[in-house]
């Protein structure tokens, strides 16, 4: 077992970990932050996406001892300090960018990665940037004009309409 | 996964005593290993992350004019900073998702010498140096069949050298499930003649289709491109038989050349 130290969500923790637990393990079964989702746990999907020092990383295909002395912010750490739902988060909501649910979380991480590096893309950036993350309910169009919305563009009238 | 011990080395010289121990094993960024770890299709009983050595990370000029990027350093990271060769940046930006961009790194990818990995191409093709903790091997030496380098057991990919060509460009046409290629060609025009490698494609790894490069470095046009090369060696899967990737050699051979800048 080795002792892992980080700061998750602005929070200092600690925690015994086994050489092959992966970071996901880490969050959703010692931490119980189980927004974080583990859909394929093969590094497909990007249910499990989570900033690691500030980058969209697959939390199932990191171990969770690399993550020693990281910051790391989860879907948990997304909402405003009263609680309220971050602009991505409402955007998420305004635009119904989800049906069943499970990849949003690695939706939003992976929208508020874009959004740092480019705070106004185009659709076929925001299109590119989620390769990475599949929503098997194949909700994409709302997805994309969620994030469109929350950078505060107009949200485009997307080839489904 | 079997279960294994997991060590962090800050420098390169603790790394490479800690791979001295029996059945250890250099983990990168894992986006690979990780995944072939958990299919139990390896058991390490020591995995020696080289993520924490700052060493190893950055992308930094060298005197004799090459780019050098340390060889843990990511492919996000190859991306924005490898602006003094466009070519080698858009195929770093252009790896699996980016979340895997953030975590994969050069010297992992180019230690797995995967048959269908875009750097190995890039590092053929523009005859790159890679450096390791205790010697220096040119690209043409380096790469030797599927999965196959000359990296020692324990030997850590330091750096890599690339020249940068007067011109150069990768396309790959992409296997949409796992976004690696299944056929990456990467060209690259230096003064003293024209470098092709093909990645994807044959059942021994990367290869430098030398056909080709013999016909550009007299025309350097995309019409100057020889007919496909035979079908025979190459990689035949459901995604596509060794004729198909034979005739994909030519066709991403023309537009690498035609977009070649």
């Amino acid at each position: 077992m080795t002792k892992v130290t980080m700061t998750v969500n602005g929070k200092t923790v600690s925690g015994e970990v086994k050489g092959n637990t992966l970071l996901t393990e880490f969050l959703r079964e010692d931490l119980r932050l189980t927004g974080t989702h583990v859909g394929c746990d093969t590094s497909q999907c990007g249910a499990c996406v989570v900033h690691v020092n500030g980058e969209a990383v697959k939390s199932c295909t990191m171990f969770a001892a690399e993550a020693d002395g990281a910051e790391v912010k989860t879907i948990e750490g997304m909402a405003n300090a009263d609680g309220s739902l971050s602009v991505i988060q409402q955007a998420f909501q305004d635009y119904h960018g989800l049906q069943c649910g499970f990849c949003t979380p690695g939706m939003v991480m992976s929208a508020a990665a874009l959004l740092k590096d480019n705070p106004k893309p185009t659709e076929a950036e925001v299109r590119d940037y989620l390769e990475g993350n599949i929503c098997r309910c194949t909700g994409y169009h709302n997805i994309v004009r969620a994030i469109m919305a929350a950078s505060g563009q107009d949200v485009p009238a997307v080839a489904a309409e | 996964m079997y279960s294994f011990d997991i060590q962090r080395p800050t420098s390169v010289a603790d790394a490479v005593s800690a791979l001295g121990a029996e059945e250890a094993q250099a983990l990168g960024g894992g986006q690979t290993l990780i995944p072939t770890l958990k299919q139990r299709l390896a058991s390490p009983s020591v995995l020696v992350s080289l993520g924490a050595i700052a060493e190893i990370k950055g992308v930094c000029t060298g005197d004799d004019g090459a780019l050098c990027i340390g060889g843990g350093t990511t492919h996000a990271t190859v991306a924005k900073e490898a602006s003094a060769y466009p070519a080698l940046a858009a195929l770093a930006g252009n790896i699996g998702d980016p979340a895997v961009r953030n975590r994969g790194t050069i010297g992992g990818s180019l230690a797995n010498n995967d048959p269908s990995a875009c750097y190995p191409a890039a590092a053929l093709a523009s005859g790159a140096t890679i450096v390791t903790n205790s010697r220096s091997i040119a690209a043409d030496d380096y790469f030797q069949g599927m999965f196959a380098t000359a990296l020692e057991e324990g030997e850590i990919i330091t750096e890599v050298r690339f020249p940068v060509p007067e011109k150069a460009a990768y396309m790959k046409f992409e296997q949409p499930a796992s976004r690696f290629a299944l056929v990456g060609v990467f060209v690259a025009k230096y003064a003293d003649g024209v470098r092709v490698a093909v990645t994807g494609a044959s059942e021994d790894g990367v290869f430098r289709w030398t056909d080709a490069e013999a016909a550009l470095s007299s025309n350097f046009s995309a019409d100057a491109v020889p007919a496909a090369p035979s079908g025979d060696g190459m990689i035949s899967d459901l995604h596509g038989s060794g004729a198909y990737r034979a005739h994909l050699v030519a066709v991403m051979t023309k537009r690498a050349v035609a977009a070649a800048s």
